[in-house]
Parts: C-alpha cells; structure tokens; sequence
C-alpha cells in the first residue's frame, strides 16, 4: 500500500514508511501464523484420537488381527470379539436415517425458500433449530417409550406381513414368493418388539433432519434471484426452477450438508443405545435387532477390562475407518459430478 | 494498646485454629451404580450430621476399582469382589455395604406379581434358549392351577456391563452345568438368546412392551414399575417371594465365615428363607492410606451407615447388612486398616 515513493519525500518519512510496511509484514505473518495454528489444532485432534484409539486397541487387532472385521463374536467371558455386528448396525442405521432425512430435509428447505409466506419462514426456521439442540438422550426415551411401541404395533406387523416370510398374519404375500431374497431383509426373531434398526434409523433421521435441512436453507438462499426470475419469465414451474437452477447451483453445497447429517448419523451414542435392541448376531433384516459401534461401547466400557476394553478402543478406531471412507466416497461423488457439469 | 493488639492476635489466631478444627472433609468415592441410589441418600443425610461431604461417581464398577488402584478416590465400590492376591497386591482392603435383590420379571397376561413359580434351572434353561414357549411342561410343571398363556418366551437381558449381570449370570452358573461351561458369568457376557435393553430402565421398559418377555432387575425397579417379578427356588429347595426379609435371609446364611476379605457371591445361598440372587456392593479402600484424615471419614460414613443408616437403606428397598455381618465387617477393619 506504501510502495509508491517518490524522491521527493523527504528521508525520514521515507523511513517512517518503511518502518510501517516493515511491521506490517510481520503482522501478517504473525496473523497467518495464527491461522495455520488453528488449523493444525483441528488436524491434531483427529490425528490424537485416531493415533490414541488405535494404540490402545492395538491389544484387540494384535489378538484377533484380520479376523476383527469378520467375526460377529461378542463374548466378554471368554474373551472373544468381533467388529462385524456393530459395523453393520452402525451402517444400517445411517442408510436408512439418510434415505428418510435427504427427501424431507430438501422439502423442509425448499419449502422455506421458495413456496412458503414470508411469515412462515421465521417460526418454522427457529423451530428445526431447536429441534437441532435436543440433546440425544431425550430422543433415546422417545425412542424407548413413545416410538418404538408404535413401531412394533403399527409399522412392523404390516412389513412383516407385505415383505417377510413368516407373517403374523399367516399369509406369505405374493411379492415375497416371487422375488427371492426378500424376505431376508425383513424377517424378525421378535414380531412383537420395536426396538431394531428401522427403529433406529427412523429415530436418527429426525435426529438429522434439523442439520440436512438448516444447510440446505442456507445455500438454496444464496442462489442469485436473477437466475430464478430468467427461469419463471421464460416460463419454468416452481418444480422446473428448483430442479433445473436450485439445485444445479448449490449442488455441492447441499451434499457436503447431507454428509455432515451423515456424519452425525454414524457417531450418534445414546439414542441409538435405547432403540437399537443391543444384540450381537449377525443379519441382513432391517426389523432385526442390532449394536452400533458407538453404542457398544457406550454400554460396555464402564466396566470392560483387559482385552474388552481393548476391543472397543478398536472398534473406535473404526468408527474412524467407517467415517473416514464414507467421506472419501462422498468426495470422489462430488468430483464426478464436477467433471459432468455444463454438459 | 499492646495488650490490646496481643489479644486481637490471639483472638484472630484461635479462630483460625478453631475454623481448622470444624472444616469439613470432602471425600469422594467412585464405582457400582447399584449403590448410587443408597450412597447419595446416605450422604446428604451424614453431612447433615456432621458437616463432611461425600461425592460419589457413579461410573461403573470397572472403572470405580481402576480409579482406586490409581489413588485418585477415597474408596471404590464394585458389585463384584476383588480376589485376595488383587487386593494385597495393591494394599487394599474390601468389605460389603448394602444388600439388594434382583427379580426375574415376566409379562404374561393374567399372571400377577409373585403368581409365576420358576426354578433356577428353568430359568438358566430359559436364558439359554432350551425353553422357547411359557407353555412348555418344565413350566407348567412347577405352576399348576396357574393359567400360562402359550406365548413364545422372549429374553431380555442388559446391554450394558452391570454389576445386575454379574450376579445374576453367577446365580445361573451355579444353579446350571450348561450355563457354567459355555456361557460363564461376568459383567457382561454374551447372551444365547434375547434382546438388551440398557440398565434397568431399558430392561423393565422392553420387557413391558413385549408380550411373553421375561427380564431381570433390581428388585427396587420392578416394585417402582409394578411389573410383575416370579418367585424362585432356593437352594434349600423352599419357595420364596422377593423382599427384604428373603434377600436379608440370604446375606445372614451367606458362607462369610471361611471366606477371607468377604470374597463371597451371596446367590443361591443356603438358607431357608434366603432369596437366590441377592447382591451386595463392595466398598474397596486402601489398607495404609496416602491421606488418613480422608480414610478416617470414609471409615466414619461406613460406620454411621451400617449403625444408623438402615432405615434409609429400607426405604429405597436395601436391605441394611444383618448384625453378624456388621460385627465382622467391623473385627475386620480392626484387624486388617488398623481403624477402631
């Protein structure tokens, strides 16, 4: 900013100036400095408790090695464990909390951001905020006195009946005697409970649905009104103008908002805990009952010892693995998508 | 003027010294979460009495004994005991603290609380499995005249380590061969069959939602939800109901006698009247404490417990340790932590 000087300047200006662009550059740097420490705290967190989660489980994968991931043994008395169960549980419950959460959070925001009366948009607003800060153990007693009876007297009984092949109701349904397979994703040891990974799933979507569709608000309301009002003057319907201009324009923005429920979704604890069932043997069913990773170490780590406790630090470390190739997935999605825009 | 100033000197110092003399000690202390209910009560009601505060953790008997072995509590407290090679390897010392019972509770339509008889081996045949429907003749053999529907049996068992687990998977190792070689007894171990529900709140909610469900908890929990609990066969082969008489039976004809640093489980115990899975806590202090001034009112709350504490212990449904018991805890802190 002070580097046009003339000779005319008289030499202790000059010098005054200099002295000024001199502490100038080292204020940068100390701001950049700064910075680039912030940063690196974020980066030795995660490479703290990923180093720590995996020395401490090293015990586990040294004993049990490959085997970890495949075994669905859970056996404290003797000693025996496996990441395979709660692997799956954690998966198949953010699956289905996302299939749940994306539709209706991306309704939730448009709603907000084009149809709604001005009005509207401030209390629905601040009430998805809200149900943002509910802290998760309430939602794992809703889970646990509210949803999962309903689950297990309204929603079960009519899958089991359509999908299963062995009905409450005693009659094996056209569609699973004919598409094989079916039935496997939708049988049940116990018909008559709740608690499972549908659940739970359902239970986590709410749970997600505040974060998908708070981001999704905001950058749908970044997308310049010019574009939008082209749109409508050349005759698009409200449908045409989000799914030709809205979401074109704030895609990425919306899939890393997608990943940070996800995110959520993968590490949620206690309410999990609550509606999950908490068992250890392995299915494919989606009404069956299931354990997290987080969950199970939630409910065991007070009082695992020795190898036990080992063994969660290890399936810690894989929540790590699950999260961190799920980014990756969603990163390599993003770029396909970039490389296909404008065609 | 001088005189005046000494006597403000004195006056200021005996204060000091006489602040110093009422200060309160804190303890703290960290462990079972069985005894958390009682410990609290307990200590509201003991600094009321004398000032000193008591601040109990609980986070699980796991982690209470860890942090004792770490010195970094008063006391620790566990629901299960310390072998005595552990405890001279560190220089502690154990003693039991309240008794408590656990119940098998049932949902089974028509049958009321205390109705359902079960015996030690169907109910270990049960949580392995073998038995799959309330209708089957090892049960309806031991209930006749009671009306059992012929709902398919439904396990629940806790998800989380508890220290309820490991008394009750001990009851089922000693009353069953089957259970003791293939599935052992612990904090948590892992279950043939059923669901988990976590803590006893998880456990009696899952077991009200499902018809035909069978569950364990605290006795206090199924009295609180009425859920209706079944009654057993003890050892001496006698019928009991739950309460306070049965689970003090039980800790009286415990074998404390020949058991060295109280090592002793109290399920299936042999007495008459005794309810087969009673439970106590154990109370894990160092023998030489690092802090005696600490150790000293930690000894002081344990001793106002057992003396005076037992109508509080009653009313949360413990049971306050029978008399013998007491005499010997109290022979043993003499012998073995030097505390009179």
């Amino acid at each position: 900013m002070h580097a046009t000087v003339s000779n005319a300047v008289p030499s202790a200006e000059r010098a005054a100036e200099a002295a000024r662009n001199a502490k100038d550059t080292r204020d940068d740097r100390i701001f950049a400095w700064i910075l680039k420490g912030c940063a690196l705290i974020v980066l030795l967190a995660l490479v703290g408790a990923a180093g720590s989660t995996l020395w401490l489980g090293s015990d586990a994968f040294h004993t049990f090695g490959f085997g970890f991931l495949t075994s669905a043994a859970w056996d404290p008395s003797n000693d025996q464990y496996g990441a395979l169960v709660p692997i799956m549980g954690t998966i198949g419950t953010a699956f289905i909390a996302l299939l749940f959460a994306v539709p209706v959070s991306f309704g939730i925001a448009l709603f907000l951001t084009e149809i709604a009366p001005q009005w509207l948009r401030g209390p629905v607003s601040s009430a998805i905020e809200l149900l943002a800060g509910i802290p998760s153990i309430i939602y794992g007693m809703w889970g646990l006195f509210i949803f999962a009876p309903f689950v297990a007297e309204h929603i079960k009984p009519w899958l089991m009946n359509n999908f299963s092949a062995d009905p409450p109701d005693g009659q094996v349904s056209w569609l699973v005697t004919h598409v094989p397979g079916i039935a496997k994703f939708f049988s049940s040891e116990y018909p008559f409970f709740g608690a499972g990974v549908l659940t739970a799933g359902l239970v986590l979507a709410v749970m997600i649905i505040p974060f998908i569709s708070s981001v999704m608000r905001e950058v749908f309301q970044t997308v310049p009104t010019r574009l939008k009002e082209s749109a409508y003057a050349l005759g698009s319907s409200t449908w045409e103008v989000v799914w030709d201009i809205v979401v074109p324009y704030t895609r990425t923005a919306v899939i890393g908002g997608v990943f940070l429920g996800l995110g959520r979704a993968l590490g949620e604890t206690m309410a999990v805990a609550f509606v999950l069932g908490n068992t250890f043997k392995f299915s494919l069913s989606f009404l069956e009952t299931s354990s997290s990773i987080a969950s199970t170490i939630a409910n065991q780590f007070g009082e695992a010892q020795g190898l036990q406790r080992s063994a969660l630090m290890a399936l810690a470390f894989l929540l790590f693995v699950v999260t961190f190739i799920v980014l990756l997935i969603a990163r390599l999605m993003l770029r396909r998508l970039a490389t296909k825009e404008g065609k | 003027m001088f005189t005046r100033k000494l006597r403000i000197a004195a006056l200021v110092a005996a204060s000091l010294f006489g602040m110093g003399a009422a200060q309160a000690t804190d303890i703290t202390g960290a462990g079972s979460s069985f005894v958390y209910p009682v410990i609290s009560k307990w200590s509201a009601k003991y600094a009321e009495a004398t000032g000193n505060k008591l601040n109990y953790q609980s986070v699980g008997s796991g982690a209470g004994i860890a942090q004792i072995k770490e010195g970094t509590i008063d006391f620790g407290a566990s629901d299960a005991p310390m072998s005595s090679e552990d405890l001279t390897k560190f220089g502690l010392g154990q003693f039991p603290s309240v008794v408590g019972g656990i119940v098998p509770v049932v949902n089974l339509q028509g049958v009321q609380a205390g109705q359902l008889k079960l015996t030690g081996a169907v109910l270990a045949d049960i949580y392995l499995g073998k038995i799959a429907k309330w209708d089957d003749p090892a049960i309806t053999a031991l209930n006749p005249g009671l009306k059992i529907p012929s709902n398919k049996i439904t396990v629940v068992h806790r998800s989380d380590g508890s220290g309820t687990s490991f008394n009750f998977t001990n009851y089922l190792s000693k009353v069953s061969p089957e259970w003791a070689s293939k599935v052992k007894f612990g904090t948590a171990v892992e279950w043939p069959a059923g669901v988990g529900g976590k803590g006893n709140e998880g456990v009696s909610q899952y077991v009200r939602q499902i018809p035909g469900s069978i569950g364990y908890v605290e006795y206090a929990y199924a009295k609180k939800n009425s859920i209706s609990f079944a009654q057993m066969q003890n050892a001496a082969g006698k019928w009991v109901q739950p309460n306070a008489e049965t689970f003090g039976a039980a800790a009286g004809t415990a074998d404390w006698a020949s058991a060295k640093d109280f090592n002793v489980i109290m399920t299936n115990a042999p007495g008459d009247q005794a309810w087969p899975i009673t439970a106590t806590t154990w109370i894990i202090m160092y023998k030489k404490s690092k802090n005696p001034s600490h150790t000293k009112v930690a000894f002081d709350f344990f001793k106002w417990s057992l003396e005076k504490g037992q109508a509080d212990a009653s009313s949360l449904d413990y049971v306050a340790l029978p008399a013998t018991l007491v005499q010997k805890i109290e022979g043993y802190w003499a012998s073995d932590f030097g505390n009179k």
